[in-house]
């Protein structure tokens, strides 16, 4: 439950005007972590987001989720200020520390699973009705009338006397007052801001430069270094002379540990060439003689036999009397790295017991336990400050960019900034793992799926990172999006089997749902045109259970033009698909200039996230999704060689740029319950573009990237 | 080494090995951070900067390349630049960390009223965006050259 408290006496935050008398409300939330694991419920004395009131009419909304361009940092200011009634050119937002804050825990501040606006709608919501009804308390206070006479709007409560007082007038009486209970909010077509296109708060930061982001957090006395962690995923450093790094000039010192070393130096370029001077060796370890076809015979191995059941629904075995044809196709995906535009990295400076840490990281309130647990000192003394991440996508989690900063902190005592290379970036990610999917479908007469059979084979990210959530040898991290397709599907089969990867897995934007969508709905094209069918139709006659994805998926191809003819050498390809709670349909349209090259003409999706709280924001997480997706598609892969990472820049690991890119139109619904909208953008492209090409005459595109499958853009 | 190099109007004199790039001089010498590392290897264009008026990776240029050529960077524009202002009014923006270089780019493209088309567009703006935002960088673009 939402805990909202009046703290304007005793709260001292980072950032907002301590001693102004303003009102300041401390708001208890459900706190989860960036796996989504809800790690406390919300708690008396545990308060992760505050709103400030000041004098002079500033509102400030201290954050608790951290912003890495899903405009989170945008869209529940808007939360709190549609019900308080702010002025919106007044609205200030902080970014929250993981430090208690007047011995008030912070939360765990997990930003991921496309979840801040959906766990932080409601208690917002209350926060910023709580504030706004205490403004109009102090203003009846003030006036000797009745509260139920006054109102607020904009950030002035009036009175129908004509009396009107704004809200930095009333701050100082309102903190002073206890806050009411439940009370009620608007209703939504009382909604002014939330509905409405709303540019970002920190669009001019952005434009100017002047944004901090990790890798720009500076200090006096601030030394720069680097590191380089043993290639071999899993390998040791056995032996390292520092004299050729300490012979460049600026390079302070090298840190040997356990798998990797740190070059500690005046600026990021000495140490870089420092570490570039470094002749280490390595002891490789188990992974030594892994690669990807190693891992490719692992996951061929582990299809051939029956995995563990995730699903059995139904009875197949009557529904085998009406099979008349079974149809089945394997499909496959590679291992992909993040690619955040920002390399990792993190500023310590530690001193004495305490350890100061500026991380852009998704998860700073466990991190922060993390710190405390590895280098032995107590919760109270880290904090974690986040500045702005330069992409997340799921990539900053962990303690692996931010341990070496505190290691040479300790040493060089001083405050050092440890950025990884590009290279080293991304020859150690924590990949979305590869995978492969053999489905085979039972059709009845009318070419319908009486049978399912889904054959899933994905290394276990939950092994690695969440050992606790593996069941009976089931990974659901791994399945979401494979458990239930929304398709009338009465018999229907999962089976599922974790082999090894040997290489350090992590959530990828999407997560399985970037795989699942690609198996599933590219496998539904093929099954639509092996009976000779529209795949529009032949989804809608599976759809009749699913009426919400029906209209989503309707939506986007009304806007794509489906039912009137492609140009001559144009195809159009359609998908649908649900994850973090919206549901998205995506229509792809290329030209094939030749057998082995697309042209993208337009992209058009449509996406049903329940509440729309800011549309300009919803089109821009949805589009981005999908040219991240598309990047990912025709040229994502990450090989293994002799255990290490084979790709180690853009020039290998190649993004999708301006020509690549089409007109995007993203069309966005209002429907149910609230969902995300960072992540389902990605799912239903990569099908979708597979199915356009077979519909211009290509071939059938079953295993990713299509660089390798011989199609490139023209 | 000793280093005099001017950067948005002011002479300065930097004490660094004459291979650093001009990326890491701005950055660690002089504080500049609006211009981004991305993968010092000319690629990404997170690093972009005019160099005696040229568009320029500055991860590629050591200092002691620079002459005296002027650096221009994003600090320089002032904040209201035409580009900077369509930038915002376009909602361009989602992490950010591109788009200090991805402006940079294109105020060339846009200099002396110039009034870019989808073809000079495509062939001068070879800056990653990891977030996707191509289409509305195109928007803004046209939108500070006039064209809307
Ligand atoms: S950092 Fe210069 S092009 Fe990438
Ligand atoms: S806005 Fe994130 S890389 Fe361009």
């Amino acid at each position: 439950m939402t805990r909202i408290v009046n703290v304007s006496r005793r709260t001292f935050l980072k950032g907002a005007s301590a001693a102004t008398g303003g009102l300041v409300l401390g708001v208890s939330m459900p706190v989860f972590d960036a796996f989504g694991q809800q790690v406390a419920p919300a708690q008396p004395g545990r308060l992760n987001t505050f709103i400030q009131i000041d004098p002079d009419g500033t509102v400030t909304v201290t954050l608790h989720q951290a912003e890495m361009g899903q405009g989170v940092q945008t869209s529940l200011p808007i939360i709190v200020a549609e019900e308080l009634e702010a002025d919106w050119s007044k609205i200030k937002v902080v970014q929250a520390d993981a430090l208690p804050v007047n011995g008030m825990e912070p939360a765990a501040m997990g930003t991921g699973g496309s979840r801040s606006v959906r766990v932080n709608f409601e208690p917002l919501s209350k926060a910023g009705a709580t504030a706004r009804q205490l403004m109009i308390q102090a203003a009846a206070n003030r006036w000797a009338v009745p509260v139920s006479e006054c109102s607020a709007k904009a950030g002035v409560v009036s009175h129908p006397s004509g009396k009107t007082e704004t809200f930095g007038n009333l701050a100082r009486g309102a903190a002073l007052l206890t806050p009411p209970q439940n009370v009620p909010l608007k209703a939504a077509a009382d909604r002014r801001i939330v509905g409405k296109p709303t540019i970002r708060l920190d669009a001019r930061a952005h434009a100017t430069g002047a944004a901090v982001f990790g890798i720009d957090v500076g200090m006096a006395d601030l030394l720069v270094g680097t590191v380089v962690q043993c290639p071999i995923f899993g390998g040791k450093l056995k032996a390292l002379d520092p004299a050729p790094a300490m012979a460049i000039r600026g390079v302070l010192r090298v840190i040997p540990k356990e798998d990797y070393f740190v070059v500690v130096a005046t600026g990021f370029w000495p140490a870089k060439k420092g570490a570039a001077a470094l002749v280490p060796q390595w002891e490789p370890g188990p992974n030594a003689k892994n690669s990807t076809a190693a891992i490719d015979t692992a996951m061929q191995a582990a299809l051939k036999k029956p995995g563990a059941v995730a699903v059995d629904r139904g009875d197949a075995k009557s529904a085998a009397k009406s099979v008349k044809k079974t149809f089945s196709a394997t499909y496959q995906v590679p291992f992909l790295h993040h690619a955040t535009m920002e390399p990792m990295n993190a500023t310590a400076w530690v001193q004495g017991d305490r350890i100061e840490v500026w991380a852009p990281t998704q998860n700073a309130g466990r991190e922060r336990y993390s710190i405390a647990e590895e280098f032995k000192v107590r919760p109270e003394n880290v904090n974690v400050h986040v500045p702005y991440m330069g992409g997340g996508f799921g990539r900053r989690i962990g303690m692996a960019f931010i341990r070496p900063a505190i290691v040479a902190s300790q040493v060089m005592n001083k405050p050092v900034k440890v950025i990884w290379t590009r290279q080293e970036d991304m020859s150690h990610g924590m990949m979305r793992p590869c995978a492969v999917s053999k489905l085979t479908a039972g059709l009845d007469a009318a070419g319908l799926p009486a049978l399912w059979d889904n054959r899933l084979v994905v290394p276990s990210i939950a092994e690695q990172l969440t050992p606790n959530r593996v069941m009976n040898g089931i990974d659901p991290i791994s399945i979401f999006g494979a458990d239930a397709p929304r398709y009338n599907l009465p018999n229907q089969k999962l089976d599922y089997a974790m082999p090894q990867a040997g290489v350090p897995l992590g959530f990828w934007r999407s997560v399985p749902h970037s795989y699942n969508a690609f198996f599933i709905e590219s496998f539904i094209d093929e099954l639509a045109r092996e009976g000779g069918k529209d795949p529009l139709a032949y989804r809608r006659s599976l759809m009749t259970a699913y009426p919400r994805h029906l209209a989503v998926l309707e939506r986007a191809a009304r806007e794509a033009g489906w039912d009137t003819p492609a140009p001559a050498g144009h195809g159009r390809g359609i998908a649908v698909h649900e994850s973090f709670g919206s549901i998205c349909a995506q229509v792809v349209e290329l030209a094939m200039p030749s057998p082995a090259t697309i042209k993208l003409v337009k992209l058009t999706a449509a996406v049903d996230c329940g509440v729309a709280v800011n549309p300009l924001g919803i089109e821009a997480q949805i589009e981005g999704g999908m040219i991240f997706a598309l990047t990912a598609a025709m040229f994502g892969r990450i090989d293994i060689k002799d255990g290490a990472a084979v790709q180690k820049d853009f020039d290998t690991y190649r993004m999708a740029l301006m020509p690549h890119v089409p007109p995007v139109s993203v069309h966005v619904m209002e429907g149910g319950t609230i969902g995300g909208a960072t992540e389902p953008g990605v799912p239903p492209l990569a099908p979708a573009l597979a199915n356009a090409i077979v519909a211009a005459g290509g071939k059938r595109i079953r295993k990713l990237p299509m660089m390798d499958e011989g199609i490139g853009f023209a | 080494m000793a280093f005099s190099i001017k950067v948005n109007g002011s002479q300065h004199n930097v004490d660094v090995d004459g291979d650093t790039p001009l990326l890491w001089v701005l950055r660690d010498s002089l504080g500049l951070t609006g211009t981004k590392y991305g993968c010092d290897a000319g690629i990404c264009g997170a690093c972009t900067i005019h160099l005696g008026g040229v568009v320029t990776r500055s991860c590629a240029v050591a200092v002691q390349d620079a002459g005296d050529r002027e650096v221009i960077t994003i600090e320089a524009l002032g904040g209201t630049h035409p580009l900077q202002n369509a930038w915002v009014e376009g909602d361009v923006s989602q992490c950010g960390y591109c788009q200090a270089g991805q402006i940079m780019t294109a105020a060339a493209l846009i200099a002396n009223g110039a009034k870019p088309t989808d073809a000079d567009i495509d062939s001068a703006m070879s800056n990653i965006c990891r977030c996707g935002t191509y289409n509305r960088i195109r928007a803004a673009i046209k939108r500070a050259s006039g064209q809307v």
